[in-house]
């Protein structure tokens, strides 16, 4: 007698606790075997681009603020920059710098959801709380600074909302000193945690040409080995005036590429992070933030293409505009879905287990896949 | 326990209705215990607060809880195998609630003194796996399938090592009932079997080490029989969902939860009856220095179930520390690891016991 067996078609989201929001996978498996996976994509699709075009420059703002939702500082500015480049604007250099120190601050503070829910998915709770209590010293400066602790509409065209409030430096620099004690608890406690390298080390191995060949970009290109980061490589704003190491992924535990990597070169760029903090947090020039905001935002004919590094990768932003007040067209170039469709060839011959393990490794914030 | 009862109130009926509802109080006990102290640990242990609402300290949460339970609508899907469905949870909690019976909180306080009770304990807790098979097959639901599945292996795979070490103990004492082992290591804590027993001699101190490495393997492979962290892949919140148990709801889901509990208090009894003394007190007792004889039992209860709690702490510490192991990993962990030297525990402890 032979028995038969059959591959089995299952559905991992849109409601499952390890998608990170609204992603449904179709996973044929074979018992526990990954055969094959199928990402479905556009349960969060709000039309952002199209909106784009029915708006004035600046009414745009808020809404790039909910494309990558974690990361809500990076789009504004790559937004603003592009629209900068395309007015000539050339903005005050308080501006600059407190742009890049919000920014690194909320590379960290992504960075930590991006961590936490990874070792969430793979069982380890603890640490996940753990990232979101330091995540919360982060927004609470967020919120004295604008008002807002997720969605903060705070870098304009051209300056920002608000100035900074009076007491940013001296928490900014709290913050500086605390998380650089703290973040060697996380390492304590979940990247040299034997269970987790078992449940990490050469699983999900991204190899660095799969990598450039599917476009990936951010902490999934970095782990495959390759220094390329848009803050050294095509530095924008003030970014050339910093030191700072690129953390890329060496193979500590097993491959290189592999899921541990690419957690561990995220906790590595939050060192990174914390250290253009501190080189720019004394030298904030006096000024006026809203000096360089232009009366009205009617660029020339043309189009404009600016990246810029955020914390899931490379956040491109492609406007044409015709002239008008509003943008003719707004294309955003979102790292999360670039690196997502690295997911079939990485899920491959692994277990149901290691596709949550590799999901939460790549780090895809559904705003940004769906836009 | 019937023949105290029976001594206190000289009543027969009364003493079988005691004896009778002894394991079910115990089992509701340790569950409201349980599942409060795992939230307020829990809370500890990742810097919050806890539950601090309902009641002082949030002491009342789980009885807020077991409420809403009740009172919740049982929604089933649809085109599951009812019988099944309904049935599951029910013999998942007679496997733990069975165990409870034979397990002895003091010399007195036993529901049924078993003369085969270690043996008893592992056949009826082996329930547990019909019910979740049961549970994941009938749900209709993937994950609860797939749940069902990675525990069934895991059960049994796991209840391999229990029984060599459990066996390996046995053959030391020379008896199955579990009365007659706690009796063994009487006194004080130089004479519990994890320190070498209670026979002075050269043997003692060869079987110190092995029974250091036999209580490794059982408090590890118990971990993994009653679906704890880092083995909780069956329930595997963040893949499976909810494992097993996904589709249930209400008091149904209650019971899967009540036997998780009540299964944690029950292997941390067997692993502290085997290695560490039973219910006796490591310091010799306040009714004997006394001269009240009365008090014998009920001090032994007390350190029968402070032993018991010390070990909940220790896997509800493990819990919320460690993350999860990978399905293969865990079998590997079980087939590869803790077999052989269990294996090898019971050969070498069983050539001591020649000596």
């Amino acid at each position: 007698m032979s028995l038969k067996t059959e591959t089995m078609v299952l559905n991992m989201g849109p409601q499952h606790p390890s998608t990170h929001g609204v992603l449904r996978l179709e996973l044929k498996i074979d018992g526990e075997l990954v055969l094959d996976v199928k990402p479905h994509l556009g349960y969060l699709h709000r039309c952002f681009e199209k909106h784009a075009e029915a708006m004035q420059y600046n009414q745009v703002v808020p809404y790039t603020d909910r494309l990558d939702y974690l990361a809500a500082m990076g789009n504004n500015w790559g937004y603003a920059l592009a629209v900068e480049k395309l007015m000539g604007i050339q903005v005050p250099e308080r501006v600059e710098y407190i742009r890049v120190i919000v920014a690194e601050l909320q590379r960290i503070a992504s960075h930590q959801v991006a961590l936490g829910s990874n070792a969430a998915d793979i069982g380890a709770f603890t640490p996940f709380l753990y990232l979101f209590r330091d995540r919360e010293h982060i927004l609470s400066i967020f919120e004295d600074t604008c008002g807002a602790r997720m969605l903060y509409n705070y870098i304009w065209v051209g300056g920002l909302s608000h100035d900074i409030h009076p007491d940013f430096v001296k928490k900014v620099k709290e913050f500086v000193s605390y998380y650089k004690a703290t973040i060697i608890e996380l390492d304590n406690l979940l990247s040299y945690n034997k269970i987790f390298i078992e449940r990490t080390a050469n699983i999900g191995v991204l190899p660095l040409d799969t990598a450039i060949n599917f476009g990936a970009s951010g902490p999934a290109l970095r782990g495959s080995g390759i220094p390329f980061d848009l803050r050294r490589d095509d530095p924008y704003s003030i970014y050339d005036r910093f030191d700072f190491e690129i953390p890329v992924g060496k193979g500590l535990q097993g491959q290189v590429g592999d899921c541990w990597d690419r957690y561990y070169v995220r906790v590595r760029e939050m060192e990174q992070s914390l250290r253009i903090i501190e080189q720019a947090i004394d030298h904030i020039p006096e000024g006026d933030v809203q000096s360089a905001i232009p009366k009205r935002i009617k660029p020339p004919k043309g189009t404009v293409y600016t990246r810029i590094e955020n914390p899931r990768g490379e956040l491109g932003y492609f406007i044409i505009s015709d002239g008008n007040t509003n943008p003719f067209r707004v294309k955003v170039r979102a790292p999360s879905f670039v690196n997502l469709e690295v997911l079939g060839e990485l899920c491959k011959g692994h277990l149901v287990a290691d596709v949550i393990a590799i999901l939460g490794s790549i780090d895809i914030v559904l705003g940004e896949v769906d836009r | 326990m019937y023949q105290f009862i029976y001594d206190l109130t000289g009543n027969v009926i009364i003493s079988t209705l005691v004896t009778a509802v002894f394991p079910l109080v115990n089992v509701l006990i340790v569950a409201l215990i349980g599942v409060y102290l795992e939230r307020k640990i829990s809370a500890w242990i990742q810097d919050r607060v806890g539950p601090n609402r309902v009641g002082p300290f949030g002491l009342f949460q789980t009885v807020a809880d077991f409420i809403k339970m009740m009172q919740k609508e049982d929604a089933t899907p649809t085109d599951i195998d009812g019988k099944l469905y309904n049935l599951a949870p029910v013999l998942v909690f007679t496997g733990c609630f069975a165990a409870y019976a034979a397990i002895p909180f003091s010399s007195q306080l036993i529901g049924s003194e078993v003369e085969v009770g270690i043996f008893f304990i592992l056949a009826v807790s082996s329930f547990t796996v019909a019910g979740i098979l049961m549970a994941g097959w009938s749900s209709n639901n993937k994950y609860a399938l797939l749940g069902a599945m990675r525990s069934a292996a895991q059960i049994v795979s796991y209840e391999i090592p229990t029984a060599l070490v459990v066996l390996s103990m046995v053959m030391l004492m020379g008896t199955l009932s579990l009365t007659k082992i706690s009796e063994m290591q009487t006194a004080y804590f130089w004479n519990w079997n994890i320190l070498g027993g209670a026979t002075l001699g050269l043997s003692k101190f060869l079987l110190i080490p092995f029974m250091i490495v036999g209580f490794i393997i059982i408090f590890i492979s118990t971990l993994a029989e009653v679906n704890r962290t880092p083995f909780d892949i069956p329930e595997a919140e963040s893949e499976l969902v909810a494992g097993y148990f996904t589709e249930y709801c209400g008091m149904k889901w209650a019971m899967f939860m009540l036997a998780e509990y009540g299964n944690m208090f029950a292997v941390s009894a067997i692993v502290s009856i085997l290695f560490f003394g039973g219910y006796h007190s490591p310091f010799g007792y306040l009714g004997n220095s006394l001269g009240i004889n009365w008090l014998i039992p009920y001090e032994q209860a007390f350190w029968f179930v402070a032993k018991g709690w010390f070990f909940i702490l220790v896997q509800m510490w493990l819990r919320w520390t460690l993350p999860r192991l990978r399905v293969d990993q865990l079998m590997s962990l079980c087939w590869k690891y803790l077999i052989p030297y269990a294996v090898v525990n019971l050969v070498v402890i069983g050539i001591i016991s020649l000596l």
